[in-house]
């Protein structure tokens, strides 16, 4: 406290959105543009979040279109829509969902709605603004693949998001949408509304299975690396982000050759991303995937309209704070997952954050990784102990204390958490996520502390050095020497 | 405290719903949090006892989840997010004259008992930076002044945010008749009928 923070005191208010083209005053945060709504088209209803309105605006007939089709109808048709996973590694829905076993039943559909990576915030809005969306969404995954029990597991901080589910979960059920017989037929399923207690982890698909089992939420050992072969109860278990089952409801009902009519050819569809940090008109937007890129999105008139007044980019993080971070070079990649892969970062989570020449690129880095440290779960040692040690030596550089060997140190300490040239993805080809993931721990969370070390020392190193005043201390053996003589 | 016999009958209703008891855990230990604003002992080892779980594993449990607290807070718990994007629009500003005005460091409750104030991490309303929470409801874009004026709210009770511990004021209830019915794993060996019989149309 006291010490100069990474914008040199109170920012100056930001501008007055509320009589904006399209700011909504019931979600703050999201802006309605122009372009294609698949997900967010409810958003501009004030009740977007009732049964009513969802059944007015064409909720449920994404159910109904399924119900239509034989379960395996509804899975290939998701698969050739390559529906992308939202949570963060972006891997195909429906290539997951064929990893269940055949016959090993009961399955289970696990619904991961714990965000809370940095930057991140589009499943909130889908949960609080359009939770029937969700549902159905539940429910076509479930009838597509012989689920009768779903778990929609929500981040314990997010109050509203609760009360919202909650609420549209027993508005579904007294309809007939979700329990025995849905829709008059023998389709039946459970959804039940789990949540959190505040642990980041939790996002991890293994720990939030424990989490689910009433246990400390921390990753389990892999392999297995997919709970569709070991899950819940040791059963088959899908966990889908939010985000994603919320676009199948409008895949059912449009069919998978209208949904790969927009976004590119690889990354088919639409995509929200939170975009904060120094902007004129910071947001949640869905855009196009694949065809937008950062330059668009930042600086377009129909997105973020630019940098605050006065200021130019210094660096964003292009997928939350686990991704390496970007600089003004990359501006002109799209919103794709390989491209940005190949740059060497990754699209994450959806959530970008911009900093402007105002901010200490030391201050910021120490930020994401006492994020890390607190959150870590203590299993792994390299990230238990790694994760704090970085923290650490950020905080004695920031207060003065640093010293010159230090800025090795830490990358020594990040090689340690995740061995070989980092990012590993920019160096093994065209994978945003390198897999197996180069790293000492099970998880991703340790590396994911060592991106934003890595890549402000590559690129600012003078800003490091400029703040170490200290000398390294005389080796021990040099002191020993010393005194003998 | 125990449980009180309204939360008993809730609490047997939450565990109806999970294939085993136990999964029921988190769910009934923010119960007893809402019921008591932090967990007593007494509150742990009864929820234990319902979702078979000695007094050890319960507690173990819950300290590893940040919101379940084993000593009183204040009635209004402020968090002050101090994470990335609000690190860029003065959130630690804002925790430090939330700080001072309260006077209380960070982390500690107020002489009345009315608030205390912590540093949270990102809680998902980064393009409202500055943003804190109390008690889990949201407020964005939180200016010095705007913070002074909501301690006056709270203070005069004119919010409606109830008090630490009540998260979701509207609970998932569903009727005994529209349950498709809750098995545990081994009893829940067969394909659902509905994915049986278009296999079987399939092959016919």
């Amino acid at each position: 406290m006291g010490t100069p923070s990474a914008t040199g005191g109170h920012p100056a208010p930001l501008p007055d959105r509320s009589a904006g083209a399209g700011y909504i005053q019931h979600a703050p945060g999201y802006v309605h543009n122009d372009g294609p709504k698949l997900i967010t088209g409810r958003f501009v209803h004030e009740d977007s979040f009732t049964l009513e309105r969802s059944v007015a605006t064409g909720g449920y007939e994404g159910l109904r279109a399924a119900l239509e089709m034989t379960p395996a109808a509804v899975h290939d048709e998701v698969r050739s829509a390559t529906l992308l996973g939202r949570g963060g590694a972006g891997f195909p829905a429906g290539v997951k969902w064929g990893f269940l076993p055949p016959g090993k039943h009961p399955y289970y559909l696990v619904v991961n709605g714990d965000e809370s990576e940095p930057g991140t915030y589009k499943d909130r809005l889908l949960m609080e603004r359009d939770p029937h969306q969700l549902i159905e969404g539940c429910l076509i995954a479930c009838y597509a693949l012989g689920l009768q029990q779903c778990f929609l597991y929500v981040r314990g901080e997010m109050a509203v998001a609760q009360e919202r589910i909650a609420a549209a979960l027993n508005e579904a059920y007294e309809a007939g949408y979700v329990g025995r017989g849905i829709c008059g037929t023998d389709f039946s399923v459970d959804i039940v509304m789990a949540w959190g207690a505040g642990a980041y982890i939790v996002g991890e698909e293994t720990a939030l299975i424990e989490s689910l089992e009433g246990r400390r939420g921390m990753p389990r050992l892999k392999p297995p690396y997919f709970p569709a072969a070991v899950g819940l109860y040791g059963q088959p278990t899908i966990v889908n982000n939010v985000e994603t089952l919320s676009n199948l409801p409008w895949l059912m009902v449009n069919g998978a050759d209208a949904y790969k009519g927009h976004g590119s050819e690889s990354s088919p569809g639409t995509r929200m991303f939170a975009v904060s940090g120094h902007l004129r008109r910071p947001g949640v937007y869905e855009v196009e995937h694949g065809v937008t890129t950062f330059r668009e999105l930042i600086y377009g008139d129909n997105f973020c309209q630019g940098i605050r007044d006065g200021h130019e980019l210094k660096m964003f993080i292009p997928g939350g704070g686990s991704a390496p971070w970007f600089f003004p070079e990359h501006l002109d990649l799209p919103l794709e997952a390989r491209p940005v892969g190949a740059a060497g970062s990754m699209l994450g989570s959806g959530a970008i954050v911009i900093m402007d020449d105002t901010t200490d690129a030391v201050k910021a880095a120490w930020r994401v990784v006492k994020f890390f440290a607190r959150e870590s779960c203590g299993k792994c040692t390299p990230c238990r102990e790694g994760t704090t040690w970085l923290e650490q030596i950020l905080r004695r550089i920031l207060d003065g204390e640093g010293r010159p060997s230090d800025i090795d140190l830490l990358l020594d300490i990040g090689d340690n958490i995740s061995p070989g040239p980092y990012p590993a993805a920019a160096h093994n080809g065209q994978e945003a996520v390198p897999f197996p993931p180069r790293q000492t721990t099970i998880c991703p969370l340790g590396p994911s502390a060592v991106a934003p070390v890595v890549s402000t020392i590559r690129r600012f190193r003078h800003e490091y050095e400029s703040k170490i005043t200290r000398r390294d201390p005389i080796p021990i053996e040099v002191a020993v020497a010393g005194a003998g003589r | 405290m125990t449980l009180s016999p309204a939360n008993e009958a809730l609490a047997a209703e939450i565990i109806s719903w999970f294939p085993r008891p136990r999964s029921a855990l988190i769910p009934l230990l923010h119960l007893a949090q809402e019921q008591d604003g932090y967990l007593t002992d007494d509150a742990m080892r009864r929820v234990g006892e319902l979702v078979g779980a000695t007094p050890a594993e319960v507690k173990g449990t819950a300290g590893f989840y940040e919101m379940f607290r084993f000593e009183p807070v204040g009635t209004y718990l402020v968090n002050v997010c101090t994470n990335i994007s609000c690190l860029l629009w003065g959130g630690e500003e804002l925790l430090e004259h939330a700080c001072e005005s309260l006077e209380v460091e960070v982390g500690g409750t107020t002489d009345d008992g009315m608030f205390t104030v912590e540093e949270a991490e990102c809680i998902a309303a980064c393009t409202e930076a500055p943003c804190l929470q109390v008690n889990y409801r949201y407020r964005g874009r939180v200016t010095p002044a705007d913070f002074d004026g909501l301690v006056e709210d709270l203070r005069a009770g004119r919010t409606g945010i109830a008090g630490h511990g009540v998260l979701a004021q509207v609970r998932q209830s569903v009727p005994a008749e529209r349950l498709a019915g809750v098995f545990p794993p081994e009893q829940a060996r067969e394909a659902p009928v509905w994915l049986a019989r278009n296999e079987a149309e399939a092959v016919g």
